[in-house]
């Protein structure tokens, strides 16, 4: 894949449309990977000029500070905010929840000002406009998703309409867990929990929330976060229904069957 | 004997308001034993709120069948106030009805929509009864409850019922007595509910009616001005400041935490030395918050504010799945401790000796408690706060949270991996 940096936009005096924030997950975990592969393979195919920061990236350092530590926090934001406003963004598009709701919401008053999308809008506005063509009876055409609201891009963000509104263009049937929208059940990794044993109780969550998604008979649970794909994958594999049901991110989805 | 009702009634009044403004003015003492935080901003979104959420009950109705129950309780409480300023009056100044000859035929339509108000409160408090103490509703068998919080709860509904009774039966008589045409009850025409049951009385003599409604009048008016001042000791406070709550509730995105300038600073300084002040003026920080004065005043009022409904605890993923955190909780041991703070308690502190780490530390911050809460309460917040606590005044956090912070500060990633494998992804 041919993916320029910022650095080697800049060098040529150019600036891509949107910077992609990959975040660490997408960076380093393996699954995620695929994430990231996806949605940089749909930036590509739609003509979308953007760029990644490659290693320049770092933790926005949100697990630090849900976690407590708003020292480490307030380093790497500052770091960040240096590398981001050095390069002049002014837009971003991040295919992590938690990336998207610090980038948007928390780096403003320490001086980061960026329009930021999270990869869901980002998806919705290039279906729209009509930059993403999904091909006819492609590969989910009836088939039953469900879709696992992420907190930090529902609650903290109330999107709620734009993961499903990128879903219909799969032409699948959607089916909703019981607890879904604002209602939505947590999978367990928000807070920084992704980085620890869960406390002691009668389940854990991603237990619950796996078992609540495969109870829909959704052949598909879709996601949109890492975090939720890594729990919800673990969650599924619980029940046993691991062949039958696949856990994939909205960016998956639509790159399997976007027309060409 | 006029005169002498008269002076037991100013008497009863002035009592229930004096004792009402002490124990009021305790809370806010209470509540402003927290740290400052300026929440004046953007007025029209936040009176907005106020009519939404307050008034409209706007998040009650996420559970349309019991908001209209609750609805039809709020609207009865308010609206019969009104009532409420005639029989003080008629108390004060030994007049029966005083309203009456000035509303004409109005007066009987007003009445006439107390009682129907009257009657559904008390069918709906009766209906809530069933659901707290029969129906096997979690939230309400929750352990969080055991103990005085179960109690309180059943004794505001059983006051509202049998407040609404007397109110019905002092109608009632009056209706009968009306009829005899005895003096000193004007006509008003027959009410609307308490008309359909005046054969019920009609057997009984007039002075034994008389004494029948004076009886119900004084009974209510005196378990109203009672109910007033048990109010403040109750969850039951939430019908005043479920109002200030949701005017001073959150309006940034509920993603956002609060930021910590004294850390930003410090950072920035540590980043540009150049910029840092000359002269060292560095007031005392405490990071994070380890008892109720460390959080702000909203946190506290917060506390107050909750109704106990437990509606944050049932929405909660680590509540859900037996973890020893329930938001709900956090709430009430929050505003326990306030209340011990302001009575002098020392040698004890929010975190640890009310609220545990073990709590702190199974939050998923998804929000959930923060989105259910009906009165814009935000128990995320405090979570947050005493996690900053715990971690940057205590180091007191996981091996792998310790680990994690390691990681991010080394590796710029909360896992184990070289910075420079960050773009890998790109060639696999």
């Amino acid at each position: 894949m041919q993916i320029k940096t910022m650095a080697e936009y800049f060098a040529e005096g150019e600036m891509p449309e949107v910077l992609f924030w990959v975040g660490c997950a997408g960076s380093i975990d393996q699954r995620s990977q695929k994430i990231t592969r996806a949605f940089a393979e749909i930036l590509t195919r739609t003509g979308t000029k953007f760029a990644v920061l490659g290693k320049e990236e770092a933790c926005t350092g949100d697990p630090a500070r849900r976690a407590g530590n708003e020292f480490l926090f307030q380093m790497m934001a500052y770091n960040n905010i240096q590398v981001l406003n050095g390069y002049g963004v002014k837009k971003i598009v991040t295919a992590c929840p938690h990336c998207f709701n610090t980038l948007k919401n928390e780096y403003p008053e320490l001086g980061g000002h960026y329009e930021v999308m999270h990869h869901t809008t980002f998806l919705q506005g290039l279906i729209n406009e009509g930059r993403i063509k999904m091909k006819e009876g492609g590969t989910f055409k009836g088939k039953k998703i469900t879709y696992h609201d992420s907190c930090y891009i529902g609650r903290a963000n109330g999107i709620y309409e734009a993961p499903r509104a990128v879903l219909e263009a799969l032409d699948a049937e959607l089916v909703e867990m019981k607890r879904c929208g604002s209602r939505g059940l947590c999978c367990g990794a928000g807070g920084a929990q992704m980085f620890k044993e869960e406390e002691k109780g009668t389940t854990r969550v991603n237990f619950e929330r796996g078992r609540e998604a495969v109870e829909t008979g959704a052949e598909i649970i879709a996601s949109n976060c890492p975090f939720c794909m890594t729990m919800l994958t673990d969650g599924v594999k619980e029940t046993g229904k691991e062949d039958s049901v696949k856990v994939l991110d909205l960016a998956e989805l639509i790159a399997r069957d976007m027309q060409e | 004997m006029q005169i002498v009702s008269q002076l037991l009634f100013f008497a009863a009044l002035a009592a229930a308001v004096y004792f009402f403004s002490r124990r009021a003015a305790g809370i806010r003492r209470n509540i402003l034993l927290g740290r400052d935080t300026d929440l004046s901003d953007q007025p029209g979104r936040r009176w907005n709120n106020l009519l939404l959420l307050a008034f409209g009950q706007k998040k009650m109705f996420r559970n349309p069948l019991v908001a209209v129950l609750h609805f039809f309780v709020y609207a009865g409480f308010v609206i019969i106030n009104l009532e409420i300023l005639e029989i003080i009056i008629d108390g004060l100044a030994g007049t029966h009805r005083i309203f009456a000859p000035y509303l004409g035929p109005v007066y009987n339509v007003l009445i006439g929509c107390f009682e129907i108000l009257a009657v559904l409160v008390a069918v709906s408090c009766a209906i809530f009864l069933v659901r707290r103490n029969i129906l096997k509703i979690k939230r309400f068998l929750s352990r969080d409850l055991d103990g005085w919080p179960r109690s309180d709860a059943n004794y505001i509904l059983i006051t509202e019922i049998v407040l609404m009774l007397l109110f019905l039966t002092m109608n009632t008589a009056d209706g009968v007595l009306q009829s005899r045409q005895v003096p000193h009850y004007p006509d008003t025409g027959s009410f609307w509910v308490t008309g359909m049951f005046q054969p019920l009385f009609e057997g009984f003599s007039t002075p034994a009616l008389t004494g029948i409604e004076r009886a119900a009048w004084w009974l209510h008016i005196l378990g109203v001005l009672a109910f007033l001042n048990y109010l403040p000791w109750s969850k039951h406070l939430h019908i005043i400041l479920a109002f200030p709550n949701a005017y001073y509730a959150q309006l940034e995105p509920k993603g956002k935490m609060e930021n910590m300038p004294a850390i930003q600073q410090e950072v920035l300084y540590a980043m540009q030395p150049e910029l840092a002040p000359t002269e060292a003026a560095a007031a005392e920080v405490k990071f994070g918050a380890k008892d109720v004065h460390d959080l702000t005043w909203k946190n506290l009022l917060d506390a107050f504010a909750c109704t106990e409904c437990g509606r944050c605890s049932a929405a909660c993923p680590a509540t859900q799945t037996g973890k020893a955190l329930s938001p709900r909780l956090i709430m009430m041991k929050t505003r326990d401790r306030a209340e011990a703070a302001g009575r002098g308690e020392t040698g004890k502190t929010l975190l640890h000796d009310y609220i545990t780490v073990e709590e702190l530390r199974a939050c998923t911050s998804c929000g959930a408690c923060v989105e259910e809460c009906p009165v814009s309460i935000h128990p995320l917040d405090i979570i947050y706060q005493m996690r900053r606590q715990l971690v940057m005044e205590e180091s007191n956090a996981p091996q792998e949270w310790t680990l994690m912070f390691s990681n991010i500060e080394n590796n710029m990633a909360p896992w184990k991996s070289s910075p420079d494998e960050r773009d890998a992804w790109i060639h696999a």
